[in-house]
């Protein structure tokens, strides 16, 4: 049996009914991982021998009735800013290298509560600064659909481990899309929770204003199933919002219907800077969801240009604050030669982050500086609130929205990072739902000319995921879940990586590995142990 | 509109972040600063003197904690990820007064 | 003629809020401990670990913010105010700027025969910092967060105080309020109460404040004091001298008695403040800002006025009685118990305040139960024991607490009754002193009291003075 091409659910019913082994599970998932995982570098670290023993306790739970979830005994990737007690945590920056939590992330918690079982941790953006997975500093992510290519970020990781089938599912975080724009581009399902739904405890924050844990999976009813789990109101996350019971039964909006559903597609979305492609195949999904009852119209959502700007001014203020911890003195990374105690702080600083984070840190520091607070800072806030009531008027008329989860499919490695507007005017479909704290799902709804996919994002309002959720799920019943080749068939990888391929790995990545390699602890990345088939 | 940052400013930015760039970075910082700022500023177009500034989406308010005491003792954990200890406490640079 | 300056003085004082926890989490806020021993990920700034806010710390301050004749402030919010400091684990301290809890109150304070009010500009609720003990032996510095994140208030005061005597009023006038709602202990020497001094020196008569600085670490009301002339002076000589005043802190050095400033280029002054996103926003209601005012506990002006009605104390000794809260409490214990408030307020006015004067000790200091003061009081009382050995006992009290019926009995001070035992005693003196006794027949009253020392000697003066004289009497 082909364990890894199963969703989440169906391998969870399979453990159920003993038709599958948790030891079978994780194994299979490890095996996996050995084969793709020197091409995608999905993961930062595996942790192989934590996940078998789990692996072990989670199938006796099983086997005495202890355990009855959809996850029990399910394998789960883990994007690495989400903190897992005693395993490295990195937000795939040098400064937390070698960083072990003493407390594991409430998201991650209620997880392993269901019996799912971790197998690693993710790779990402660093601290979930950029959108493409190249600002790790243990090296990129490459597209499952084609290694030439970004799988999108923060979230690349997570959504490229999915995409390949190294894992059911991983958990994700979206600060302004990362969740939703990796989906689309490695052609798998993922889910912004509104604010407030998923506890923050244990996420290393970046924007805490915007910050959302979700789940990324094969299909809606996964991540339903998964968000369902994780989703808790936490008296450790001041922010967390109690939802009382029926607010949590996100698989009970697992409805094959439509009819009457108010669709709106704000034309400031679809117009100028959209790829005609992406445009075509999510006009098109919105077409199947019309025969299917929806009533769709376009509408103007105004505000559109001034989201970005407003993000990223409140991104980067947030995160300055939020990063200032990584010193040198309580964990992580200390710069070797400095001179006292504020050389000290600048060298670590300048020698743990990477570029990106850098130019966020300080354009943060600038807008909270004295004399600019209230012109970029209190302007932001005020533009977000303006934003917030414009959607709030079009929840109104709309049960959803419908938008690209990004202006196009996957760029190429490389493309990006140079320009940082260019690079922050691709998350325009996707800020705004953070500024304003609503839901949001991107589905895959086709692939491309050049055979990558396209993600279609359905917005709701918030606490309004049950409708989204109802929606992405109509649709999906037209149309069966589009796998990679690359997951179908992982051997081809055996005779040597895609021409060029090997060569273009940087530097930087190969001392990744190096540094990998010297762990000490048995949790190293692509350690080697013997698995069945 | 266009944004200028001086030297100065990009030097007092590094201070606030604890940052040192060398001096090409510091070119990179000071025009990707401009084109970040020049962008930004899209937001002047608009109008938000209407409207209150927004730190939370939702109204949510009044979380608290009552006063009792869980802890028990942390130093091991607290103390885990120090790249520098001593006597059960973190070790820095020498700190003036 | 010399210029004339006057100084003019506002005060930022901290005080420690005396929860159970931190303001944030649940870790104790204890003194002392091993270092890091009362930490967990939140007060050390783990990754990842969020803030959760202490009920009792918003109405701590709420109280004090009202005894202070502050206007509560209805939606108050918390604001990450942005530094590097190995004391500070997140390098930002969650304080509030923008919407402090208390605003706008003022206190009445006395300095010699005039009274007047001091501005409170406003109050608002704080993390502390951790720790820092310099390490001689290789010349770094050693970080303990056990202090960081236990609450505290900061009161900024007007620039309305014009002398260190004002200005210790005001700090006097706090710490009685704040320790009678019992929000603190405000002891200086300890940290649960600092004091900065904001200080500027302005030519007398004119209208304009001067550029002013800031003095911190003053651990005493002495230094305090001292520090506030001293400045005053510095000021006075650079503007004497055609210079002029930097705006800057200075840290005060009780060693060297000086000043210096605390400049540094990699201290910008900028602290970025925002509105800290962990937190949400505290909106206080009518309703409980009257059960806070209904649960506020008698204060030291009321409980003045209720110890002259009810137990008949002068007014100087229940001003001095209720100067300290500590000292109220224990007198109010010990009067409950032995039911003779006037005899207890006697211990403490004469023989605690002397021990306390010797000892160069505050009130606060004191560390006898109100137990072990109320049975001194029954067994002087019940004549177990005479006047001079509870003075013994009592500075045993005094200084270790111990529980006087134990000690009595166990170093066999009780007072000797036996009329029988007395008699072969006074026999004896009469005998070997017949010069006194010839002088007392011959009238003079005054030999007695020899006779009566040496029967005491003789019985290591555990007789009772009364019966003693009584009995000389009869038998002479």
């Amino acid at each position: 049996m082909d364990i890894t091409s199963l969703t989440a659910v169906e391998l969870g019913k399979k453990i159920k009914a003993r038709e599958i082994s948790v030891a079978d599970a994780v194994k299979a998932s490890l095996d996996q991982i050995e084969r793709v995982e020197k091409a995608v570098h999905s993961f930062v670290t595996v942790d192989r021998e934590g996940a078998l023993r789990r692996g072990e306790e989670v199938q006796k739970q099983i086997d005495d009735g202890s355990l009855t979830g959809p996850l029990a005994g399910v394998p789960a990737g883990i994007k690495d800013n989400l903190c897992t007690k005693g395993m490295p945590t990195t937000c795939s920056s040098k400064i937390l290298e070698n960083f072990r939590p003493t407390f594991t992330a409430e998201a991650v918690r209620n997880l392993e509560r269901a019996g799912a079982v971790v197998i690693g941790k993710t790779n990402m953006d660093e601290f979930a600064m950029g959108s493409t997975t190249e600002t790790s500093y243990f090296g990129v992510t490459r597209n499952p659909w084609n290694l030439a290519h970004v799988p999108g970020g923060s979230s690349g990781g997570s959504c490229a481990a999915v995409a390949t089938e190294e894992c059911p599912f991983a958990l994700g975080s979206d600060t302004g899309g990362s969740i939703r724009q990796p989906s689309a581009f490695c052609g798998v399902t993922g889910i912004k929770p509104t604010y407030g739904t998923v506890s923050r405890y244990g996420l290393i924050a970046y924007g805490s204003s915007l910050d959302q844990v979700g789940p990324i999976a094969k299909d809606v009813t996964d991540c339903a199933a998964i968000l369902e789990v994780i989703a808790s109101y936490d008296s450790k996350d001041s922010t967390s919002i109690d939802r009382k019971r029926p607010g949590y039964d996100f698989t009970s909006a697992l409805i094959n219907d439509v009819e009457g559903m108010r669709i709106g597609i704000p034309k400031d979305y679809f117009g100028e800077g959209l790829n005609c492609e992406v445009k075509e195949k999510i006009l098109a999904a919105v077409r199947v969801l019309e025969e299917r009852g929806a009533v769709a119209e376009e509408f103007d959502l105004s505000l559109v240009p001034y989201a970005i700007p407003a993000y990223y001014v409140i991104a980067s203020a947030e995160a300055s604050s939020n990063l200032s911890r990584f010193d040198g003195v309580k964990y992580g990374y200390r710069a070797e030669d400095y001179e006292g105690l504020h050389n000290m702080y600048k060298k670590t600083r300048s020698e743990g982050f990477g570029a990106e984070v850098k130019r966020r840190i300080m354009l943060g520091s600038f807008v909270l500086s004295s004399g600019y607070y209230d012109a970029y800072y209190l302007k932001a806030l005020r533009t977000k609130a303006m934003i917030k009531q414009a959607f709030d008027q079009a929840f109104v008329r709309y049960d959803v929205i419908v938008a690209p989860a990004s202006p196009t499919t996957a760029l190429k490695l490389g493309h990006s990072l140079s320009d940082p507007v260019k690079m922050y005017l691709g998350d325009i479909y996707t800020v705004a739902m953070n500024l304003a704290g609503l839901p949001g799902i991107s589905i895959p709804v086709g692939t491309d000319s050049k055979g990558l996919p396209v993600g279609m994002q359905i917005i709701g309002n918030c606490f309004e995921e049950k409708k989204i959720i109802r929606a992405a799920y109509t649709f999906e019943q037209t149309r069966a879940y589009e796998r990679p080749e690359l997951a179908k068939y992982p051997d081809k990888l055996r005779e040597g990586l895609p021409k060029g391929l090997a060569d273009e790995r940087s530097k930087k990545d190969g001392q990744a590995d190096d540094q990998a390699a010297g762990r000490a602890d048995g949790r190293q990345i692509r350690s080697r142990e013997g698995g069945g088939e | 509109m266009a944004n200028k940052i001086s030297d100065e400013t990009i030097e007092y930015v590094g201070i606030l972040a604890k940052l040192e760039l060398s001096g090409e970075e510091k070119e990179n910082a000071k025009a990707d600063m401009e084109k970040m700022l020049d962008y930004i500023d899209i937001l002047n177009e608009l109008d938000t003197d209407g409207a209150e500034p927004m730190s939370h989406v939702f109204p949510v308010h009044n979380v608290f904690r009552e006063d009792a005491v869980s802890g028990v003792d942390g130093s091991a954990d607290t103390l885990v990820n120090a790249p520098l200890k001593k006597d059960n406490s973190f070790k820095v640079p020498k700190t003036i007064g | 003629m010399a210029k004339q300056y006057e100084t003019v003085i506002g005060l930022e004082v901290h005080v420690e809020l005396a929860t159970k926890t931190k303001i944030f989490c649940s870790c104790s806020t204890e003194f002392g401990g091993a270092p890091n021993t009362h930490t967990c990920p939140v007060c050390t700034g783990m990754p990842g670990a969020l803030p959760v806010l202490n009920k009792k710390v918003v109405e701590y301050a709420m109280a004090i913010g009202l005894a202070t004749n502050c206007e509560i402030t209805r939606v108050c919010k918390f604001d990450r105010k942005n530094y590097f400091y190995p004391d500070n684990p997140q390098n930002y301290q969650i304080s509030q700027l923008y919407l402090p809890i208390a605003r706008n109150g003022f206190v009445e304070i006395e300095t010699g025969s005039t009274k007047k009010k001091v501005r409170i500009h406003e109050m608002h609720m704080e993390e502390d910092a951790g720790k820092l003990i310099h390490d001689e032996w290789d010349d770094t510095s050693l970080v303990d967060y056990n202090r960081s994140g236990v609450p505290l208030v900061e009161i900024v005061s007007e620039p309305d105080m014009r002398s260190a005597d004002e200005v210790i009023a005001y700090l006097e006038k706090l710490r009685t309020i704040i320790q009678y709602l019992g929000a603190s202990d405000c002891k200086l020497q300890e940290g649960s109460m600092r004091a900065d001094v904001n200080l500027s020196v302005r030519e007398a008569g004119t209208e304009p404040f001067g550029t002013r600085t800031e003095m911190k670490n003053l651990n005493s009301f002495k230094a305090i004091a001292r520090a506030i002339e001293g400045e005053r002076e510095r000021q006075i000589e650079l503007l004497e001298a055609g210079k002029s005043v930097i705006q800057e802190t200075r840290r005060w050095d009780d060693n060297k008695e000086s000043s210096y400033a605390m400049r540094s280029k990699e201290d910008a002054q900028d602290y970025r403040y925002f509105p800290e996103p962990d937190l949400v926003p505290i909106v206080i209601s009518d309703q409980w800002i009257d059960q806070i005012r209904a649960r506020q506990p008698e204060l030291r002006t009321e409980k003045l006025e209720r110890y002259k009605k009810e137990f008949d104390i002068p007014q100087y000794d229940a001003e001095i009685i209720t100067s300290s809260k500590h000292m109220a409490d224990i007198f109010e214990a010990a009067a409950a118990i032995c039911g003779k408030p006037k005899k207890v307020s006697n211990w403490l006015m004469v023989e605690t305040l002397r021990l306390l004067k010797d000892h160069g000790m505050e009130p606060e200091d004191l560390r006898f139960s109100p137990e072990n003061l109320a049975k001194l009081v029954s067994l002087t009382e019940s004549g177990a024991i005479n006047s001079s050995v509870a003075k013994e006992v009592f500075e045993k009290i005094f200084a270790e607490d111990v529980d006087p019926e134990a000690y009595v009995e166990e170093h066999g001070l009780k007072m000797v009754n036996d009329e029988g035992a007395l008699e072969e005693v006074l026999k004896k003196v009469i005998a070997d002193n017949p010069r006194a006794v010839e002088d007392y027949r011959g009238g003079k009253e005054k030999a007695l009291g020899a006779l009566v020392g040496q029967t005491m000697k003789l019985m290591k003066g555990k007789a009772n003075p009364g019966l003693v004289n009584q009995k000389l009497k009869e038998m002479l």
